[in-house]
């Protein structure tokens, strides 16, 4: 059983903050940590590991060479190996260019049967790569999952839907994306830790990949970031006394854009 | 190939740049502005940059014929036969969309005996529904959908393409942009016309909220976005509307999947976990007893949130612990934190002030709370409550 | 202040960390209210190797020593000083097989030590003797290949929940220390039962049981050692684990003082954070630098036992009173400056305050760690006069 997992490293987005002065973020001591939904998918590909008795679990990224510390982060946790797709020619990609140059990492990667994402990061929170790689692969794939069972070049998946589980036979090769219900996440071990230190890191650039320079970064991403602006801040509090008709109201018409956005 | 590059003779090491980059990706060196490895070309420097210091070259790409490309989509939504309502939404929005750019407005229907849904299409705004209805589309698997709305988008080639972000459309149509080579933005809270080159602009926060990204797509089409559950109005069904239904046929090779549906578990009991909700209506000992837990507990419901407690109400046993907010229950951090009947003791504060909206009601002006809160009412909750339920619930 | 530590000590100290932030402090006012043993954490910690570290690596350890043993204790000690002693306390019952075992016992006992699937305990103490070493009542007498052992030992840390313990027992009649000897026993031996588990003050997570000896046959290959060697096992167990009580001490401390100051910081009073008044400050320096002193002396005594000095008495004991009474002080001065919050249960320094009590009284009280330094100075005395002579 060859697993491979897609990992990202994204900031700590629950440490980021808005400077109310500057309106920018601040990203001063915001750690950057591996995205907490792809922390499942690693957990899941070593349990499964475990479950088939054999094979391997090689955790693939794309990103700059700081990258490099969350790879060793998964390698502790018993990770076989790791893959960073790293060049300045992929800066600036999107979803698209994300999933078609891991698609291209796996495919030289080779022989897998699983790949396995985490549901979304939290950064861009766009649920985009995982799917976008399976078709690029042409490979089946189920989102959400909660549970897989592996049942010999088969896999029994349980989808988490907004009312149940639809439960899918899904032929492998396949990609799962997976939610934090499907597992718990062990911690490294010293071992582990210690190894990983040690471990060699395959770095590829776009010469080791077979990718159409259009297709890549900023270039091969179709999708543009027009402006970046700070979401209307919370001033110093508006407070409202009077007869409650009119308190009520003048929140009112405060909250409904607010809940409209947010529900 | 697209680059970024700093002009060193104007840059006069001021800093802005470092504070505009959301990637951390800018550093100074002797006084000069450096882009490190990380950056991703998204150019949120350069115009903070008074000195004009930074340029970004974008790469002229070829492109396809945008004028080809008309009308606005809208993926609708069915689980069993039944249309979710955030399909109706995103019609609302798309007759506007529509309406700014002179075009049509047209849904996509796919499933098995779903043709006598797309009246209900129609009267929500719809122009036109095309409806694939098929036994191999009974249940929805990622396969067989996205090769049916790609191959209809190959055929119809529309502008815009919006899909409700749902667990359905968040699989779905991220492998329908792949198909057809062009851009997806997800979670759109505002969607927009730049009228001068007909872009959507999609709007949509980035980093957990904490900012807010406009994105275009402008050399691709169609322009693909999701928007999840309530973001949008439906506009009220209106039976007298008038529509075109069109039966698509498929290739059977189309809609063939390696991935057999095996079956549905219901579960509806998901319990709301206050530490995962984006919205939390507090109570505390304001309330006076359990009896009145309630009125917290109709606001929560018409605001889709789930219900907190100060340690007060916890500890004289008027809720269950784990309802608890504070330092000693759960700290959270929703989008929307109501406290009703809380004084903001320090440990409540410090469970729960990093809220991004914190709403108070008390009598007390000078409870600590409304130091925290965005909003506030100072007023008797057992009037406030009430009012602000009805008007909400009508509102929404 | 920088110590100097090692790449892998500091991979441990992250991990450990790590642990304590993680699996450690959602749990720990629970299991502070109902005094469960946190089995949770001890597969946590068995999971990422923690038992192994001071066990050599050929049984299946680290082959750290009494340093790791420190670094390990205080980070998970920071969080919780009453679940950190399902660690701790193991290592002190394992200490008399790694000292003073046969490589036969080290093969058998040390290993699954070393993977946590075993815990270990250690136990001396009885109703009658403490302090008073030689005052032990219970008995082992060889009959054939067996010891027989019969008797009592109370407040064992780990009771009931070890699998394998080291029982100081009495061997020979005569009273005095001499008659002394150490025996493994392993749980379920028949007539080796547990008494009630004590409700304590503190360290509420750490099981603390009666062993109860009726009649109980042992192997007499259990024998650590020679028999009458007991008390000196006890003693080098002691002069190799109170650096571990002492880290227990620091870890309390410095938990304490971390939510010190960051309530101060927080807290307003007449306008201002309670931090930037002087008379707070001045508690906030006092701490700080009482917890780095007491973790500087806790770190040396630590890295002298593992560079094999045979007189590490005195400095261990050094080590163990200083560091437990500033535990004590720090948690006090912490509850005082959180006030009337750190008087509550929703504050985590009363507890700390409760947990700190008790590192000034096990593994020998602080007055017979004085009277163990007094004794080692003054002999130094006389021998440093001796020699001029």
């Amino acid at each position: 059983m060859n697993i491979l997992v897609l990992i990202k490293q994204v900031p700590d987005t629950t440490d980021v903050r808005i400077d109310r002065e500057t309106n920018t973020l601040i990203r001063e001591g915001v750690p950057s940590i591996i995205n907490p939904f792809d922390m499942y998918a690693i957990e899941e590909g070593l349990r499964l590991r475990e479950s088939a008795g054999s094979g391997t679990v090689t955790v693939m990224s794309m990103g700059p060479p700081q990258v490099e510390g969350a790879l060793r982060e998964a390698l502790a946790l018993g990770v076989d190996d790791a893959i960073l797709l790293s060049d300045r020619a992929f800066a600036g990609s999107d979803t698209w260019a994300t999933s078609y140059t891991l698609a291209a990492g796996i495919r030289k990667r080779g022989a897998f049967d699983i790949v396995l994402c985490g549901k979304q990061a939290i950064d861009g929170d766009t649920a985009q790569v995982g799917p976008g790689v399976a078709k690029l692969l042409g490979i089946p794939q189920v989102a959400y999952v909660r549970k897989l069972t592996l049942d010999g070049a088969r896999c029994t998946a349980e989808r988490m839907m907004e009312d149940g589980s639809d439960v899918l036979d899904v032929p492998l090769p396949a990609l799962f994306t997976v939610v934090k219900e499907i597992n718990e996440p062990r911690l490294p071990s010293l071992k582990g830790k210690m190894k990983a230190k040690k471990a060699e890191i395959t770095v590829w650039g776009v010469s080791d990949l077979d990718v159409d320079d259009r297709e890549i970064g900023l270039d091969g991403s179709p999708t543009r970031v027009m402006t970046i602006f700070a979401p209307e801040l919370r001033k110093n509090g508006i407070v409202f006394e009077g007869e409650v008709d009119e308190t009520v109201a003048l929140l009112v018409k405060e909250l409904v854009p607010v809940l409209k956005a947010e529900i | 190939m697209s680059s970024i590059e700093v002009i060193e003779e104007r840059c006069v090491g001021c800093e802005l740049c470092i504070k505009a980059c959301l990637y951390d990706a800018i550093e100074m060196r002797d006084g000069i502005a450096v882009i490190k490895d990380n950056c991703t070309l998204c150019g949120a420097c350069v115009e903070p940059c008074k000195f004009d210091a930074i340029i970004l070259r974008l790469d002229k790409r070829e492109t396809i014929e945008l004028s080809d490309y008309r009308g606005v989509w809208v993926v609708a939504e069915q689980r069993a036969g039944v249309l979710h309502s955030v399909s109706f939404e995103l019609l609302g929005k798309g007759r506007e969309l529509a309406d700014e750019l002179s075009v049509e407005l047209s849904a996509v229907l796919l499933g098995s005996g779903v043709l006598e849904l797309a009246p209900e299409l129609i009267a929500h705004g719809a122009d036109r529904v095309y409806v694939v209805d098929e036994p191999e589309l009974e249940h929805f698997l990622d396969e067989p959908y996205s090769n049916v709305v790609a191959e209809l988008l190959k055929k119809y080639n529309p502008e815009i393409v919006l899909t409700g972000a749902t667990s359905m459309g968040r699989s779905l149509i991220p492998r329908v942009a792949v198909q057809v080579k062009t851009g997806l933005t997800a979670d759109c809270t505002a969607l927009a016309i730049d009228d001068k080159e007909r872009l959507l602009l999609q709007t949509r926060p980035a980093f957990g909220g904490n900012i807010m990204a406009t994105i275009i797509c402008p050399d691709f089409r169609p322009q693909m976005a999701t928007v999840r559950h309530k973001v949008m109005s439906a506009l009220d069904a209106d039976p007298s509307r008038k529509g075109e239904i069109v039966r698509e046929k498929m290739d059977a090779a189309l809609m063939r999947s390696d991935v057999e549906y095996v079956k549905f578990v219901e579960d509806l009991t998901q319990t709301i976990n206050i530490a995962d909700a984006d919205i939390i209506v507090s109570g505390g000992r304001g309330l006076g007893g359990p009896e009145n837990f309630h009125l917290i507990e109709e606001l929560a419901e018409v605001m889709g949130g789930a219900v907190g407690a100060s340690r007060a109400a916890v500890d004289s046993e008027w809720i269950p612990y784990s309802h608890q907010v504070g330092q000693t229950g759960k700290t959270v951090q929703p989008k929307l934190y109501v406290a009703c009947g809380i004084s903001g003791a320090v440990q409540h504060l410090a469970g729960m002030q990093s809220s991004k909206v914190i709403v108070a009601i008390n009598k007390d002006p000078d409870a600590a709370i409304f130091q925290v809160a965005t909003y506030g009412i100072v007023g008797d909750l057992f009037e406030v409550l009430p009012a602000l339920t009805k008007s909400l619930k009508a509102e929404l | 202040m920088d110590y100097f530590l090692t790449e892998e000590q500091e991979m441990l100290k992250e991990l450990c960390e790590q642990i304590a932030r993680e699996k450690i402090l959602p749990m720990r006012e629970e299991l502070d209210e109902s005094g469960e043993f946190p089995w949770e954490i001890v597969k946590v910690l068995a999971e990422s190797d923690i038992y192994g570290i001071y066990i050599p690596e050929e049984y299946g350890g680290f082959g750290g020593g009494a340093f790791e043993m420190c670094i390990a204790t205080e980070e998970l000690s920071k969080v919780c000083g009453g679940i950190s002693l399902a660690f701790a306390a193991s290592a002190l019952g394992a200490y008399p097989i790694l000292l003073f075992g046969s490589d036969e016992q080290k093969k058998k006992y040390l290993a699954p030590l070393a993977s946590g699937e075993k815990l270990a305990a250690f136990a001396l103490t009885e109703a009658n003797a403490g302090s008073d070493v030689g005052a032990i009542e219970t008995r082992a007498e060889l009959d054939g290949d067996e010891y027989v052992i019969n008797g009592t030992k109370q407040w064992i840390t780990n009771g009931g929940v070890a699998d394998i313990y080291s029982v100081i027992v009495r061997t020979k009649k005569s009273t005095g220390v001499r008659g002394i000897s150490a025996l493994i026993v392993e749980k379920d031996t028949p007539g080796f039962t547990f008494g009630k588990k004590e409700n304590k003050m503190g360290i509420r997570a750490s099981t603390t049981r009666e062993l109860i000896f009726q009649d109980c046959r042992v192997p007499k290959e259990n024998l650590l050692g020679r028999e009458g060697t007991g008390f000196i096992v006890a003693m080098r167990t002691f002069d190799k684990s109170r650096p571990g009580v002492a880290a227990q001490a620091v870890g309390i401390a410095q938990g304490a003082f971390d939510e010190a100051v960051k309530y101060a910081r927080q807290r307003e009073q007449f306008g201002k954070p309670i931090a930037s008044f002087q008379g707070i400050q001045f508690m906030l320096a006092d701490m700080a630098t009482q917890i780095e002193a007491a973790r500087a002396l806790v770190y040396a005594a630590a890295r002298m036992v593992d560079s094999g000095a045979s007189d590490v008495g005195k400095n261990s004991a050094m080590a163990k009173v200083f560091a437990s009474d500033v535990a004590m002080k720090v948690t006090v001065d912490a509850v005082q400056i959180l006030g009337g919050y750190g008087y509550m249960k929703e504050y985590p320094v009363e507890k700390m305050m409760r947990d700190a009590k008790i590192t000034q009284i096990y593994e020998g009280t602080n007055q017979i760690q004085r009277s163990i330094i007094a004794s080692a100075v003054i002999k130094d005395s006389a021998a440093k006069e001796r020699k001029g002579k």
